[in-house]
């Protein structure tokens, strides 16, 4: 089955091993080989904003095409006409050397293109084999599943390719970075041969990233064609033979990979110069007059059960200075969550205290949280931090919408002053307040986020995953807006799944594996291989 | 701040969608609803052998044509404004209050009670006055069992609420058999005091019409959901918690307390409703009045697309439905229009998002 998926319409396209990405001429010289995909002058509308504007993009067989862009550049756009999702106003599409504009999803995936998306679709109460399986199930006697064929259809294929996953499992047992190679094992089972993923590594530990290169190098080198959107430039020259820059709309540059750096990719991207470290360390100013002992966050011997009963956080104990960012780094589900649920009130404590300034808030209420000086940047916008049919004006003042209203009533003047403030020293765009946050890009959703936390009067931060799946000009900005909170004495806890964010912008920095911390160090002592082992718990350390 | 200013030209704007595309997303879907089931009522008119244009005049005539027919819309748009307003303040919260039919009936019971309490002779407006809060109290109690049963222990809305009209329902059925009835009646006596004026007394050519100024009440009440709803606080709460109850959880909102207050609320005004038959028609409670209206709510928050002032318009199109269906019972079944109405909220369900697809798929065309 997987065998037909290159088939129909790839006349001229020998031994594409031989002919990959090292020859390719610079942008925008048309190349020799029959392109996997050549996209050409695609203008795409949605009212008033124009996705895409005369955007082209071409990518050789066999190769690993990086597209990078910041948020809302049209990356996922093209990737969505490429995949028939949707019909392009102007321009074409080639696949293989064969014009197939405004083709259908389902022609899509004949054809071979198989797209792996940033949200996973899977069905959680099923198992590895009936996800993939699910729409073409194999059938004994003609209704039956034939559940042993599929599993063992799933097995081989995985062996195959090296995304090793036991076909019996139920998704809902298994980690992120596990559904993840269901997702790309789904997409090949179904024959694809030009692969676009998404954002791939925004909710993998560093590990998992690993393993995802050795799979894609894999199938690259079986012939596959893969496209990867990212905005980790880092992954980008790490994996990519070649790189097309999206900006604003249009594909500004088509470069390989081994001719350009990151810092020219970034500036293409923005269209202007980044400084790619995080910024320089602002020393916090208020540091002279050493703080109260009780100030900022204090956490004791704090226990969080789990759904299944089992402590998912196990007798933690911490403090966050005022003017200090704590940094918690650890592969994604070693209770990073439950912690700030427990710390921010969504999530009921076992035992322990949590105080803020002083005052303990283990049993208070979020808006009393709120009232005693906490801040929480939410993990995950879309489901917490943002009602999406909301106004981005009505977002703004979420969690503080007490402040905007007098006798029950809110002020809508307060409101909207509010919104062309945070909308102009944040840049969110598009800068209409009246728009619902569902239709700003992921990067403009998550400055409305920090825009609010940052707005509204605290002494404690808790900084989730502050910058995922955010674009390299609104990282930078995030991260700044960070370390001027810390300047103003503010005491920041920051958990991220990014190694090198944590290292850059905290004072101290723990791991945390199976609930507690692995180890707890100034971050002038870590480094990306230290926190690494213990991450993956190959070193056990100081405060377990 | 090193913060990046706007884009050079660009500022801060408060543009919501023009005027006209607003008008159009709200108007051309459901007339094109409304036409959907037309056709189907022609189709149906000419299997009886009838001529579709003559029926349709007829049903006009018979509703919106003469004074008397307009009453009668205008009594059972009233009913069907209080339920459709209760169904679609339960589900602005996400919550599905199917206990209209009880509640409407407690709410009615209520008031019959208190109106044959209070002497003859009480001041007409506090008498109403002090019907009307025992309508909706009534109806807010049946509406808070539903309510504390989600909040405390989970329990599942849609179910709770069908129950409890059964269970409603009996209760009020064995206070009038067993205790209230007049003789040979399934109804109380008359009450004494908190009689609404009918349309009649200020128009004599309502004459006979059931209507009453019930339907100022229902207005003002449409007005009140909202304002409650986009512009108080309560209200910006309660359509969090409706449209994503783990972002307003961690907005600080305690979801607990909206899904209370939401269908307590629901229940009051569902209870309100009892007046325009009891104070405003009949002057006592019969078992029974209420059969259908609390349902029927639920299809109009559907058509008025839960918003306050739609639902009150769709109050008035099921209303011309039902009265239209006895002016033109002579030569169709009047259940043709029963027939109609399921056409409707069907059209409603499927067309209304679809057309809305098209109008804004044809902007993009026309923008590029």
């Amino acid at each position: 089955m997987r065998e037909e998926g290159r088939g129909k319409g790839e006349e001229g396209e020998p031994g594409n091993q031989t002919v990959r990405a090292l020859s390719v001429p610079p942008f925008p010289l048309p190349s020799s080989p029959v392109p996997a995909i050549r996209m050409d002058g695609i203008d795409k509308s949605f009212g008033a904003i124009r996705a895409n504007r005369g955007a082209s993009l071409e990518v050789l067989p066999g190769e690993i095409h990086a597209l990078v862009g910041e948020n809302g550049a049209g990356k996922s756009t093209l990737m969505r006409i490429l995949g028939g999702l949707m019909k392009p106003d102007a321009g074409h599409v080639e696949v293989n050397g064969r014009d197939v504009t405004g083709w259908s999803t389902s022609e899509a995936i004949a054809a071979g293109i198989g797209i792996v998306h940033q949200h996973f679709m899977l069905v959680p109460t099923l198992s590895v084999a009936e996800n993939l399986v699910l729409g073409a199930e194999p059938k004994s006697r003609g209704i039956v599943l034939d559940y042993k064929r599929a599993a063992d259809d799933v097995r081989t294929l995985s062996n195959e390719t090296g995304l090793v996953i036991a076909p019996e499992r139920l998704i809902s047992d298994l980690s992120v970075g596990e559904a993840q190679r269901v997702e790309i094992l789904k997409v090949l089972f179904r024959g694809a041969r030009i692969l676009v993923l998404d954002e791939p590594t925004a909710v993998l530990s560093p590990p998992e990233v690993r393993e995802l290169w050795t799979v894609l190098r894999r199938l690259r080198d079986k012939g596959d064609t893969i496209v990867l959107i990212t905005h980790r430039l880092d992954e980008v020259v790490e994996i990519s033979s070649t790189i097309s820059v999206m900006r604003a709309g249009q594909t500004v540059a088509r470069v390989k990979t081994s001719e350009t750096t990151p810092g020219e990719i970034a500036r293409l991207m923005v269209g202007r110069e980044v400084s790619l470290s995080a910024g320089k360390r602002v020393q916090p100013s208020g540091r002279s007059a050493a703080p109260p002992p009780d100030q900022g966050l204090e956490v004791l011997n704090l226990s969080v059960m789990g759904s299944r009963g089992t402590r998912v956080i196990d007798n933690i104990s911490f403090s966050v200075k005022p003017g200090e960012i704590f940094g918690i780094a650890g592969v994604e589900g070693n209770g990073q969550t439950e912690l700030i649920e427990a710390l921010a009130g969504l999530r009921a404590i076992f035992a322990g205290e949590i105080l803020i300034d002083g005052t303990d808030i283990s049993r208070s209420s979020v808006a009393q949280r709120h009232d005693a000086g906490l801040s929480h940047i939410p993990e995950d916008r879309h489901r917490r931090g943002l009602i999406l049919e909301y106004t981005v004006a009505n977002n703004l003042i979420l969690g503080v919408q007490k402040d905007f209203s007098k006798r029950g009533i809110i002020d809508k003047t307060l409101v909207m002053e509010n919104a062309l403030r945070e909308i102009t020293s944040f840049d969110i765009r598009p800068p209409n307040a009246l728009l619902a946050a569902r239709a700003l890009s992921g990067g403009n959703q998550q400055k409305v986020v920090v825009a609010r936390e940052m707005g509204r009067t605290f002494s404690v931060l808790l900084a989730s995953q502050p910058t995922r799946g955010v674009d390299v000009g609104a990282i930078e900005f995030i991260h700044q807006q960070l370390l001027e909170a810390r300047a103003e004495g503010k005491a920041i806890l920051l958990v991220s799944a990014e190694l090198n964010e944590v290292l850059a912008l905290s004072d101290r920095v723990a791991v945390m594996y199976r609930g507690k911390f692995a180890v707890v160090m100034p971050s002038s002592e870590a480094s990306e291989e230290v926190l690494g082992e213990y991450m993956i718990g190959t070193k056990k350390g100081n405060a377990a | 701040m090193s913060a990046p200013s706007l884009a050079e030209g660009t500022k801060p704007t408060f543009a919501a969608a023009p005027w006209r595309e607003r008008a159009q997303e709200a108007l051309i879907p459901p007339l094109v609803a409304l036409l959907v089931a037309l056709i189907c009522g022609d189709l149906l008119i000419l299997s009886y052998g009838q001529s579709p244009a003559a029926v349709y005049r007829l049903l006009l005539e018979g509703t919106w044509g003469n004074a008397y027919g307009f009453g009668q819309v205008l009594y059972k748009a009233t009913t069907l404004a209080f339920t459709g307003l209760a169904v679609s303040f339960g589900l602005r919260a996400g919550l599905f209050n199917i206990g209209g039919e009880s509640q409407l009936a407690a709410g009615g019971f209520a008031a019959a009670l208190i109106g044959l309490v209070l002497p003859v002779g009480t001041p007409l407006i506090l008498a109403l006055l002090i019907c009307m809060i025992a309508a909706g109290f009534a109806g807010g109690v049946v509406g808070s069992v539903p309510a504390y049963l989600k909040t405390r222990f989970g329990a599942h809305e849609v179910i709770v609420t069908i129950m409890l009209n059964f269970i409603v329902l009996a209760l009020l059925n064995w206070f009038i058999a067993g205790h209230l009835h007049v003789p040979e009646t399934l109804h109380t006596p008359e009450i004494h005091a908190g009689v609404l004026p009918r349309l009649a007394d200020i128009d004599s050519r309502f004459h006979g019409s059931a209507a009453n100024l019930a339907l100022i009440v229902a207005v003002l009440i449409a007005s009140a959901v909202w304002f409650y709803l986009f512009r108080t606080r309560g209200g910006y709460d309660l359509r969090a918690v409706g449209l994503q109850p783990q972002a307003a959880e961690y907005g600080g909102i305690s979801v607990g307390r909206v899904w209370m207050r939401a269908l307590t609320f629901s229940g009051v005004i569902a209870g309100m409703g009892g007046i325009n038959y009891v104070l405003g028609y009949k002057h006592y409670y019969e078992d029974g009045f209420a059969s259908g209206a609390g349902f029927l709510g639920i299809a109009v928050a559907l058509v008025g697309r839960n918003h306050p002032f739609g639902v009150i318009i769709a109050a008035f199109f099921f209303a011309t439905l039902s009265q239209g269906g006895l002016a033109i019972h002579a030569f169709v079944p009047k259940q043709m229009m029963d027939v109609l109405q399921g056409v409707v909220i069907i059209a409603v369900a499927t067309a209304v998002p679809e057309v809305r697809r098209i109008l804004r798929d044809a902007r993009k065309r026309s923008d590029a």
